[in-house]
């Protein structure tokens, strides 16, 4: 959890807007430890936190999570935590091995065309039974999703992959009132000609940014590679707060330090001052 | 309670310290523990590679290395990470569609394996005369004594790894104490799936005989540790070529677009959870498709890019003639750390010695012509005053 990205976002673990749906995307920079700043944010938060680990395996998650504070592998035990690691979850499925133990949430490797209903209805199975009195906190359901566009590389179509957070924000926001973070990864250039066949992960970018509340875009230094600026983030609240003007826009830099991250005003880093 | 147990301690001549060691850590011949993070590291084969990546490449990672035009460099790359399993003891697996693995295997370069031992007199045999010679040098230039020699080639200060001569071939009996899994794909049986999965079948069958290699060699992380531990070396060649039945270097809107990625995908599960490393090298200058190289990009670990100046324009431009092609860093790897440890420039440039493969950072030479202008620099400096000094000079470029 980084202090400094709470108050540029003006929430603490005690008071946050609940039914927001958070965006995270990158381009040119890896986004990835966002991420890990939301998970930290939200189980210290005592939500009952739903995490979709797509992209990497659980013991890194563990191991960046332990550096922030958090032990996931306690949250998991509590019942906070319920991590699909779908790397182990998928080797099944792609062997063409045939388990009954393991979750049917992956079942669309076996065939991208039919879409994502299982992994929705794992989704749905793990944040709704927060209401039965167990150990969650009390706290709202969080879903979390690292890395969209690996289900795009799995073969998933753009449009499924928009039905899913579709439904997820449906199901997540609006109904149980909690909070929804999803990271999407984009190409090196935006490609203005190509409007025509656009690729994917513009596609669901442009798709998802319409659904969100908030996004968070980190970026690769228009000036090139730094060693002290690892990049800049935009963050662009869509939907209008109380006193202020809608589609707020706000421009930082930051660094990202072995234990978190800073975050400071463009042009305020103290490797240049 | 200091003092006294400093007595006791130094009437048994011995300390009570020991050193803290892991006995989990499990050790394994040319492996160790990366200095930043503490990951378990092997090297490439390649010193300067390693150093920009971070050490070496940690186990359970994948390296891409994006072929240059011809092929050449990113083969001997991927034959120099064969060649350091080869002398490490560590178990290899090659597969390849094109050459035969047996013939890449014979064609590894031969360690230097003695440097050591003739290395060290003969440098400082070289230091000593080094000295004589540098106090008559350094009579005219003697600012520049104490200033470092200056090192282009990236190195780390404890080595790791060894080197390697590559005008010469590996000796059989060296190469055939390695255990080798070889799988080529024209001699693969390849059964057709009736499943609608991404994958295409060749695929499949190398996802399927890297798995069961790995289970029946006691690489699984998850199984019990038996008898020795050892790592493997995994080397996959030109992978999303036309030869693999991959067509997504020959057309824009690939059939089977998500098969290379869908792969990749099942290779970072298997390598995650047990003791094995990949090397791999895939034509991308074939691939139009960008959003498909990004996919394959961000599903490996690490990723370099090698651009050979041979068959551009560049190779005859006296800017790079000291180089052989231009080293791009795609992709540094984020595992179990928030931070990852940034090259310090990205500017990097390979040559090929006579009998060695380098990174280096790139340096343009030095302008020696005698109708070089020097006269610009001198403005600009003068300009530069001007500004600081805020006009209390007059000064006959401001003409007001």
């Amino acid at each position: 959890m980084f202090a400094e990205l709470n108050a540029i976002l003006n929430t603490s673990p005690d008071s946050f807007k609940q039914g927001e749906f958070i965006l995270v995307s990158d381009r040119r920079a890896d986004a990835s430890f966002l991420v890990h700043h939301f998970l930290s944010f939200y189980l210290r938060a005592g939500c009952k936190v739903c995490f979709l680990g797509l992209a990497q395996s659980f013991s890194h998650y563990n191991a960046v999570s332990q550096r922030l504070g958090v032990s996931l592998t306690q949250a998991k035990e509590k019942g906070q935590l319920l991590f699909l690691e779908g790397l182990k979850e998928s080797l099944d499925v792609l062997l063409g091995r045939t388990s009954d133990t393991g979750s049917r949430a992956l079942d669309f490797l076996r065939d991208p065309a039919v879409g994502l209903r299982c992994l929705y209805e794992f989704v749905q199975a793990s944040v709704s039974d927060s209401g039965d009195g167990g150990e969650g906190g009390g706290g709202p359901p969080v879903l979390l999703v690292d890395d969209l566009t690996v289900l795009l590389s799995l073969g998933v179509s753009v449009g499924s992959v928009l039905d899913f957070s579709h439904y997820c924000h449906a199901t997540v926001c609006s109904q149980l009132k909690g909070n929804m973070v999803m990271l999407v990864r984009c190409e090196g250039e935006e490609d203005e000609d190509e409007d025509g066949d656009e690729e994917g992960s513009e596609r669901l970018l442009k798709g998802l940014t319409h659904q969100c509340s908030l996004t968070l875009h980190v970026q690769g230094l228009p000036t090139g590679f730094c060693r002290d600026i690892h990049g800049q983030v935009e963050v662009c609240w869509r939907k209008t707060q109380k006193d202020k003007p809608p589609n707020q826009k706000k421009l930082f830099q930051y660094k990202v330090h072995d234990k978190g991250a800073s975050f400071f005003a463009r042009g305020t880093s103290s490797a240049v001052l | 309670m200091a003092a006294p147990m400093k007595s006791v301690g130094s009437s048994f001549n011995a300390t009570s310290f020991q050193k803290k060691t892991r006995s989990k850590l499990i050790s394994i011949p040319g492996t160790r523990p990366s200095v930043q993070n503490g990951q378990l590291i092997v090297s490439t084969g390649v010193t300067s590679l390693d150093y920009l990546i971070g050490g070496g490449l940690a186990v359970g990672t994948v390296l891409l290395i994006e072929e240059d035009r011809y092929n050449s460099y990113s083969h001997m790359v991927l034959k120099y990470f064969m060649a350091e399993g080869v002398l490490c003891g560590h178990e290899l697996f090659l597969a390849s569609a094109q050459d035969h693995p047996d013939d890449i295997l014979q064609e590894l370069p031969a360690p230097i394996l003695d440097d050591i031992a003739s290395h060290s007199p003969l440098e400082g045999r070289m230091q000593l005369g080094g000295q004589h010679a540098s106090q008559d040098a350094m009579k005219i230039a003697w600012r520049y004594q104490n200033l470092p020699k200056v090192q282009t080639a990236l190195a780390s200060s404890s080595r790791f790894g060894h080197y390697y001569d590559i005008s010469k071939k590996m000796e059989p009996e060296i190469r055939q104490a390695a255990n080798c899994y070889a799988f080529y794909l024209p001699e693969h049986p390849t059964e057709s799936s009736a499943t609608r999965s991404p994958l295409i079948e060749s695929y499949s069958a190398l996802l399927q005989s890297i798995q069961e290699v790995i289970r029946k060699g006691g690489f699984d992380g998850a199984a019990p540790p038996s008898k020795s531990r050892n790592v493997l070396r995994i080397g996959l060649q030109s992978l999303g070529s036309t030869l693999w039945g991959d067509d997504l270097c020959c057309r824009d809107n690939p059939a089977h677009g998500h098969a290379l990625t869908t792969f990749l995908y099942g290779l970072r599960a298997l390598l995650r959870s047990s003791l094995s490393m990949a090397v791999l090298t895939i034509p991308s200058h074939l691939i139009q498709n960008r959003a498909v190289m990004g996919n394959i990009i961000r599903l490996c670990d690490n990723a370099i890019a090698l651009e050979s100046f041979k068959g551009s324009d560049r190779e005859t431009n006296p800017l790079y003639k000291d180089y052989h092609g231009l080293l791009h860093v795609r992709q540094v790897p984020r595992l179990n750390c928030l931070l990852t440890e940034l090259p310090d420039h990205k500017d990097l440039a390979f040559k090929l010695k006579r009998k060695q493969f380098t990174i280096e950072r790139l340096h343009l030479p030095p302008d020696l012509s005698e109708t070089v202008s020097r006269v610009s620099r001198g403005e600009l400096a003068g300009a530069a005053a001007v500004g600081t000094t805020c006009g209390t000079s007059s000064n006959k470029h401001l003409d007001f």
